[in-house]
């Protein structure tokens, strides 16, 4: 099986996620007996694709041109068609971040193909590639399998596999090779401008030895105060999941899983957090998660060590009083 | 503005998933359904872009005959009409298959602007918009947190990984995917619900669109994940619960 990687960088900067799954592409690579290619996309990244030929794989293409300087969907596409129509892999694996899911569906329908995004993980089984990947929020997992003709496309979200894994290259160094691509101005219709970020960043929650962490189950704004001073009580943090932030309850910079933060404390506290799978991504390396539910299938308890299915109303004051005797 | 809203039925957040015995989807005959709360923002935001450039709303909705609830309620909240693209065996179609027919559903409908919302509550792909615009043929842009039109071009925040935000500008037609917690959308008024009765649905048999059926992936068995972690569950009254997992967490975990 011929495998082709495509990794992410913005301005320089690796988008670390591309070593998870490399990690993922070299473990398919040795399993299936194939070959793994990896690109590098954008302008002035030699130095980036030296550092990607530095590990195992079988070559290292360099994807450089003018309008691949600043990220557009029309612009990564088309180049990587080429690539792809050039090379012809039979696999292709992205990492699953935010522009992989604004270019890669599109890329994959210009080749007539479809891509399973968002994998956690993959089995080979008997010559068979399937894609586990979850559903309904993270309540259910799913195996998804490529029926039809390669190229098959999938990306794999980010945790699923671990980037220290690896592996570095056996001889020193992977060939680099520079490839070419026809790309016009007028083909790209999205101007990108300027890149900025909004809040100041206060609060760096990945410092904080201990997270109290509030979801929807906390129903409204009034009741955070109740999770602030058992935070407080704790030595902690309050930090939140993503819809609290979007209805303003707390501030965006308090929110924890793939669009914020991700942090693993000693301890996570979950109150309320049904778990869905963008959540969760920002918090299971917490060395202990503790979490409140009134919901015993909530996917939160999948990760969690110690689990209170019961009302956080209840509890929650419960735990101020027991904190407060000593 | 002529405007699209993709607007999905998804089963209700609290309703009970079970298996079905083939095991390849839940059992659809017991529970609730609801629409995909991430449209819900898309719709708020066509409304938005209505009521500031004038034009028309249109809600489009693919699935069995209960999707058009889906579409009664968003125009209840202010879309002008209805597309309903029937077909009861919806769940079956892979991201591009959807895509294909929603495609074919609005192409002579010549719309401006296309919104969705940035995936959808069940299966999660979250490729519907990117899909949709490249079988159009336009431009699009995903988790999209503000949307500035003017001149037949937009001027939209998106928003990137780790705090960091993107101005990007692209023109008219075009299709734009949007972020969650981008507005608060409303609710139907009594008056918007008497209202939506007169409203038009189109309903399309999604058989006549003349769309392949072949899939380019398939879901062989869906199943509760397996624990990575064995959790231990701590009952009691309140007051136990409290003293025993402080107990753990104090001795046995040492984190506090």
């Amino acid at each position: 099986m011929k495998i082709l990687l495509i990794t992410e960088q913005r301005e320089g900067q690796w988008n670390k996620t591309s070593f998870e799954t490399l990690a993922a592409a070299q473990q398919i690579a040795q399993q299936a007996k194939g070959t793994l290619t990896g690109v590098v996309v954008g302008k002035g990244v030699a130095t980036l694709a030296d550092v990607l030929a530095g590990y195992q794989l079988d070559e290292v293409l360099l994807l450089e041109h003018d309008l691949l300087e600043k990220y557009t969907p029309d612009g990564f596409s088309l180049a990587l068609r080429q690539v792809i129509e050039s090379a012809k892999p039979e696999l292709i694996l992205l990492p699953h971040t935010y522009q992989v899911r604004d270019f890669a569906p599109k890329l994959a329908a210009s080749l007539g193909k479809g891509m399973i995004g968002d994998c956690t993980g993959y089995r080979y089984e008997g010559g068979k590639l399937i894609f586990v990947r979850q559903m309904f929020q993270g309540r259910t997992s799913a195996d998804v399998v490529f029926t039809g003709e390669a190229p098959w496309i999938a990306s794999f979200q980010a945790g699923a596999f671990r980037p220290d894994l690896a592996a570095k290259h056996a001889a020193g160094k992977a060939p680099m090779r520079p490839v070419g691509v026809e790309l016009k101005p007028e083909q790209i219709r999205t101007k990108p401008l300027e890149l900025f970020r909004e809040a100041k960043q206060v609060v760096d929650l990945t410092q904080a030895p201990i997270l109290v962490s509030v979801g929807r189950g906390i129903k409204a704004p009034e009741n955070i105060a109740m999770a602030e001073k058992l935070a407080k009580l704790l030595g902690g943090e309050i930090s939140a999941s993503r819809p609290i932030c979007d209805e303003g309850w707390l501030p965006m910079e308090r929110q924890i899983g793939s669009s914020g933060q991700t942090v693993a404390p000693k301890l996570y506290l979950a109150l309320g957090i049904s778990g869905a799978i963008q959540h969760v991504v920002g918090m299971k390396g917490s060395r202990t998660i503790a979490a409140i539910n009134k919901d015993q299938n909530a996917p939160i308890f999948e990760v969690a060590d110690y689990g209170v299915v019961g009302d956080l109303f209840e509890v929650v004051p419960a735990l101020v009083e027991e904190l407060e005797k000593k | 503005m002529k405007i699209g809203v993709c607007v999905k039925q998804v089963p209700a957040k609290d309703a009970p998933l079970a298996i079905t015995e083939g095991g390849t989807w839940i059992r659809e005959s017991d529970i609730g359904f609801e629409t995909n709360e991430p449209d819900t923002y898309a719709l708020e935001e066509a409304l938005r872009l209505k009521e500031k450039h004038n034009g028309e709303v249109v809600a489009i909705s693919m699935g069995p005959e209960r999707a058009k609830q889906t579409i009664k309620e968003a125009l209840a909240k202010g879309a002008d009409r209805g597309i309903h693209i029937a077909d009861n065996e919806f769940f079956k179609l892979d991201p591009l298959g959807s895509a294909r027919s929603l495609a074919a559903a609005v192409q002579k409908e010549n719309f401006d602007l296309i919104l969705t919302g940035l995936q959808s509550d069940d299966q999660g792909f979250g490729q519907t918009g990117v899909l949709l615009a490249e079988l159009l043929g336009r431009p699009h842009a995903t988790i999209i947190m503000a949307i500035e039109a003017a001149d037949g071009r937009l001027k939209l925040k998106r928003e990137l990984e780790a705090g960091w935000f993107q101005w990007v500008e692209l023109p008219l037609p075009a299709v734009i995917t949007i972020q969650s917690g981008i507005n608060k959308p409303r609710y139907a008024t009594l008056k918007g619900i008497m209202a939506a009765k007169k409203k038009e649905i189109a309903t399309v048999e999604r058989s006549s669109l003349g769309v392949a059926d072949a899939q380019t992936q398939e879901i062989e068995r869906i199943y509760v994940p397996q624990k990575t972690k064995k959790t231990e569950f701590i009952a009691g009254s309140p007051k136990e619960i409290a003293a025993k997992l402080i107990e753990k967490l104090r001795h046995e975990a040492r984190v506090i």
